[in-house]
C-alpha cells in the first residue's frame, strides 16, 4: 500500500518538499546540539525541562485521543465514524513518532537510550511510559494498518483485530495517564502535585486531539476526493465541545485550591505565570493569550447552531488546539519548575536552534502523516460501496 | 522466478530479525569472565546510613563556607561556570528563606536572614530522584545508603532534576573541561574523573574518599564545623551532637527523610 | 525482469556503499600497531614484576569486559579490591591503577585503538595522565 504515497500531484509533492527541507534545517541543528550539548537550547540548571518535554506532552495526548474515533465506532457501532476512524488512527501512529523523537532530541545521552530497557525500572514512570507508547505505536500500525487493507481488498477486517481494536481503547487513556504521572507524583514541584492531573490531561487530550482531527478531516475533504462525512465532523465537534468545557473546569478547580487555601507554594506558580513577578514576566502575555482563545472557542462551540456552520466550527477548533497547545505543550511545563526549590525565578523561552529542531520533529511528524492519510485517502476513495448513506465518489 | 513484492520484504524483514538474534544470541553465550574475587578496600570506613550534621556556629567568616566549597570542587574537579543558569554546584551557600522555603517569617532576626546555610544534596532516606530514574543511573548503595550517581549509565533525561526537591542536582550543558579552575595546585585533579555533557552530577559524600578510609573533602576542610558519621550508630559523634541539640533538616513534610541535619 | 534497469543500478550503488570501506583505504599505508610498555613507571619494576593486572593474552582480548565489571564493582556495588588469578590484589580504578603503569596513552592504547577505529569514550571523562616527552 506504501506505493500509494508515491503517486501525487504537484501540490503534494511541493508539500513533501517544504517538509523535507524543515527537516534537513532542524537536523543541521540537531547536529549542532549533539556536537555542543544541551546547552544550546534555553533550558538551565532550574527550568531542566522546557519546549521539547512540552511538546511531547502536548503530543501524547494528540495521540491518545485516536480512541475518541475508535471507541464509539468499534464499541458502540457508531457508523458515522466509519470514514474517519483510520484518519484518528493514522493521526495517532504520527503524535506518537513525535513524542519519541521529542524525548530523543532532549536526552543528554541519546546514544545511551537504550539503558532504559537493558536495565529496566518499574518503579520509574519514565520507564513505563517508554513501554506504554511503544505498545500503543504498535497497536495503531497493527489495527490501522489491517483495516484499511481489508477495505482496499474490499473485504472486510479479519475477527482477530477485534481485541486489539478493545486493548488500544484501553492503552489510549493509560498512556495519557502515565504521562500525567512523570509530573504528579513529585513531591517537590507542587505546581503539579495535584491528584487531578491526570484527569486534565486527558479533557485537554480529549478537545484538542478531535479538534486537530476535524480540522485534518475537512483539508482532506478540501484536497482529496474523500469525504470523512459531515455527521462525524459534527459529532467530534460535540465531543471537542464537552471536553474543553471540562478542561476549563478542571483548570478552574487547581485555581480555586490554590488561591482560597493562599498556600503560597500552590499559588506562586500560577502568579508567575499569569501576572509576573516584578520584571520576571515572560510568559504572562502568553497564558493570557492561551486563556482568551479558550474563551473565544468556548463561546463559540456551546451553540450548536454556530458548531453547524463548518467554517466558525473550524476557526473554534483552530482556536481550542492552539489554546491547549500553549497551555499543555509550554505553560505547564515551565510553570513546574518556576519558581525554583530556592524560591527563585529563573525565566526560560527557547532558543533559535531549539526551535528548528522541534519545528523539525513536528514536519518528520507531517510527513508520516501526509505518507499515512495518502494511503488511506488513496484506498478509501476507491471504495464502491457506499454503506453510510451519503454519496461516494467512484474512481473513473 | 518471480516473487511478489511483498514476499520479498517479509523475506527480507524476517532474514533481518533472525539475522541479529543469532549474532546476539551467540556474543551472549560466549566465555564470560570468570569473577575472581572481589571486595571492598579493607580501610573504607563503613556506615550503615551516613549523615552529615552542619554546626552553624562553627561557620564564623566567609572563609569557613569557602574552604568547604573549594575543597570539593577541588578534589571531584567541579566545574566553574559563571552563567548562573548552566552552572554546576555540589555544595554551596543558600539563605536561611532559600534554603529553607515555607519558613519565611516577617520579624525574623536579620543575622538569620543574614547567615549563609551549607547546602548539598542530602542523601535522602526515601529519595525521589532515585524513585524516578529510568535506569537506575542514580541509586541509592544498599551498603550505606548514599545516593550515588553512576556516570556512565546516565541518559541525561533529567527526570532526577525535576524529582530533587531541594534543586541539589545540576547537568552538564556542556563539554565541562575548559571550565575547570586552573589556579588548584593539582589541576585537574588526575585522580578522579570529569564528566562529559550530557549527564547529571550531584555530591556523592565522597564514596571514593570512604573507600580509602578518608572523610568527604569538605568534613576534613571544615575544621570541626562539618560533623559526619553513621546515623544508625548510636555512639556515632553525629548521634551525639543530635542527641544533645536541637536540629532541623530542609523540608522534612515531604517525605524524603534527608540525612543533612543543622545545628546552631 | 520487471524494472530490470532500475533494479541493476540500485544493486550496483549498494554494492558500493557496502564494500566503501575496502577501496577507500586502498593505497593507504597501515602499520601494525606497536603498543609502548616501556614507561618509566614500568621500568622501575625489576623484570619479574612487569606483570598486568592479569596475563596478557588474557588482558588483549577482555581488557574491555573487565573494565566494564571494574565499573560496575566500583560505582554500584562498593567493591574496591579484586583480587586476580594469581592471588594478587588491585585496586579497580583506570585512572589510578591501569594508567598509574601504562601512563603512554598515546603510544599504548591509542596505538591499537586507532588501528581498529575504535573510540573508547572512556577518555571524556576519566583523565589520561600527563605524558611525559621521552
Amino acid at each position: 500500500m506504501l506505493e500509494k504515497a508515491l503517486k501525487g500531484g504537484p501540490r503534494y509533492w511541493v508539500w513533501i518538499l517544504f517538509l523535507l527541507s524543515v527537516i534537513g534545517v532542524g537536523f543541521l541543528a540537531y547536529l549542532y546540539q549533539f556536537k555542543n550539548g544541551l546547552g544550546i537550547t534555553g533550558m538551565s540548571r532550574d527550568v531542566s525541562w522546557g519546549l521539547y518535554i512540552g511538546q511531547f506532552t502536548f503530543l501524547v495526548g494528540v495521540a491518545a485521543s485516536g480512541v475518541m474515533v475508535v471507541l464509539p465506532y468499534y464499541l458502540h457501532n457508531y457508523k458515522k465514524f466509519g470514514r474517519i476512524t483510520v484518519l484518528g488512527e493514522f493521526l495517532a501512529i504520527s503524535a506518537v513518532i513525535m513524542c519519541m523523537l521529542f524525548i530523543f532530541v532532549d536526552m543528554g545521552q541519546p546514544l545511551r537510550v537504550l539503558n532504559v530497557i537493558l536495565h529496566p525500572t518499574p518503579n520509574s514512570v519514565m520507564f513505563f511510559d517508554m513501554l506504554v507508547l511503544s505498545g500503543y505505536l504498535v497497536l495503531n500500525v497493527l489495527v490501522g494498518w489491517t483495516v484499511l487493507g481489508a477495505e482496499r481488498k474490499e473485504v472486510s477486517y479479519p475477527k482477530w483485530v477485534k481485541p486489539f481494536v478493545y486493548l488500544s481503547i484501553a492503552w489510549a487513556p493509560s498512556i495519557h495517564t502515565v504521562t500525567a504521572f512523570l509530573y504528579a507524583g513529585l513531591p517537590g514541584r507542587h505546581f503539579w502535585l495535584s491528584a487531578i492531573m491526570a484527569a486534565r490531561f486527558l479533557a485537554s487530550a480529549f478537545a484538542a486531539g478531535p479538534a486537530l482531527l476535524i480540522l485534518l478531516a475537512m483539508i482532506v475533504r478540501k484536497y482529496t476526493k474523500f469525504d470523512p462525512g459531515k455527521e462525524a465532523i459534527q459529532a467530534l465537534g460535540k465531543i471537542v465541545t464537552y471536553f474543553m468545557i471540562t478542561n476549563v473546569f478542571f483548570l478552574g478547580l487547581e485555581f480555586f485550591t490554590a488561591f482560597y487555601s493562599q498556600i503560597p507554594g500552590h499559588m506562586s506558580s500560577f502568579i508567575y505565570l499569569y501576572s509576573g513577578y516584578g520584571e520576571h514576566a515572560k510568559l504572562v502575555p502568553v497564558m493570557w493569550l492561551s486563556s482568551i482563545l479558550a474563551v473565544v472557542a468556548l463561546s463559540m462551540l456551546i451553540f450548536p447552531q454556530i458548531r453547524a456552520n463548518e467554517r466558525l466550527l473550524a476557526f473554534a477548533c483552530a482556536s481550542t488546539f492552539l489554546s491547549l497547545w500553549i497551555d499543555k505543550g509550554f505553560g505547564l511545563i515551565v510553570g513546574g519548575f518556576v519558581p525554583n526549590p530556592f524560591e527563585r525565578i529563573t525565566e526560560y523561552w527557547p532558543t533559535l536552534p531549539e526551535t528548528l529542531i522541534a519545528l523539525a520533529v513536528w514536519a518528520i511528524g507531517l510527513l508520516v502523516l501526509t505518507v499515512l492519510y495518502k494511503i488511506a485517502v488513496t484506498i478509501k476513495e476507491e471504495a464502491v460501496f457506499d454503506k453510510y448513506g451519503e454519496s461516494q465518489v467512484k474512481v473513473e | 522466478m518471480s516473487i511478489k513484492r511483498r514476499e520479498f520484504l517479509k523475506l527480507a524483514g524476517i532474514s533481518t530479525v533472525l539475522g541479529f538474534g543469532g549474532v546476539s544470541a551467540v556474543t551472549g553465550l560466549r566465555r564470560t569472565l570468570e569473577a575472581s574475587e572481589v571486595m571492598p578496600n579493607p580501610e573504607a570506613l563503613v556506615a550503615k546510613k551516613w549523615g552529615m550534621v552542619v554546626d552553624m556556629s562553627k561557620f564564623k567568616t566567609e572563609e569557613d563556607y569557602q574552604r568547604c566549597i573549594d575543597a570539593c570542587n577541588h578534589v571531584h574537579n567541579v566545574p566553574s561556570i559563571d552563567n548562573p543558569k548552566k552552572e554546576i554546584k555540589w555544595i554551596w551557600e543558600e539563605h536561611y528563606e532559600n534554603a529553607f522555603p515555607g519558613n519565611e517569617a516577617p520579624y525574623l532576626s536579620e543575622k538569620i536572614k543574614e547567615l549563609p546555610f551549607l547546602v548539598l544534596c542530602n542523601h535522602c532516606t526515601n529519595p525521589p530522584c532515585v524513585r524516578v530514574c529510568p535506569t537506575k543511573a542514580t541509586f541509592k548503595r544498599k551498603s550505606d545508603g548514599i545516593v550515588m550517581m553512576d556516570m556512565h549509565r546516565c541518559i541525561g533525561c533529567r527526570f532526577c532534576m525535576a524529582a530533587c526537591p531541594y534543586g541539589a542536582r545540576s547537568f552538564n550543558w556542556e563539554d565541562p573541561r575548559p571550565f575547570i579552575k586552573k589556579e588548584q595546585g593539582n589541576y585537574p585533579n588526575p585522580e578522579f574523573p570529569t564528566r562529559t555533557k550530557g549527564v547529571v552530577e550531584k555530591c556523592t559524600f565522597c564514596y571514593e574518599r570512604l573507600a580509602k578510609g578518608l572523610k568527604p573533602a569538605c568534613v576534613e576542610a571544615s575544621k570541626g564545623a562539618l560533623l559526619f558519621g553513621d546515623l544508625e550508630d548510636p555512639n556515632s559523634e553525629v548521634r551525639q551532637v543530635l542527641g544533645s541539640r536541637y536540629s532541623f533538616r530542609r523540608r522534612p513534610e515531604l517525605g524524603t527523610q534527608p540525612n543533612v541535619y543543622y545545628i546552631f | 525482469m520487471y524494472n530490470g534497469g532500475k533494479i541493476l543500478i540500485g544493486l550496483l550503488i549498494f554494492v558500493g556503499l557496502v564494500t566503501f570501506p575496502y577501496w577507500d583505504n586502498i593505497g593507504k599505508a597501515t602499520v601494525k600497531p606497536d603498543p609502548k610498555v616501556d614507561t618509566p613507571e614500568i621500568m622501575k619494576l625489576p623484570e619479574s614484576e612487569r606483570k598486568c593486572v592479569e596475563a596478557t593474552s588474557f588482558i588483549k582480548t577482555e581488557h574491555m569486559k573487565l573494565l566494564n565489571e571494574w565499573r560496575d564493582w566500583v560505582v554500584r556495588d562498593a567493591d574496591g579490591v579484586y583480587t586476580n588469578a594469581e592471588g594478587r590484589k588491585y585496586t579497580m580504578s583506570l585512572q589510578n591503577t591501569c594508567m598509574k603503569c601504562h601512563s603512554n596513552k598515546t603510544k599504548f592504547c591509542d596505538e591499537c585503538h586507532n588501528y581498529v577505529d575504535v573510540k573508547p569514550y572512556c577518555w571524556d571523562c576519566h583523565i589520561a595522565p600527563k605524558e611525559k616527552e621521552i
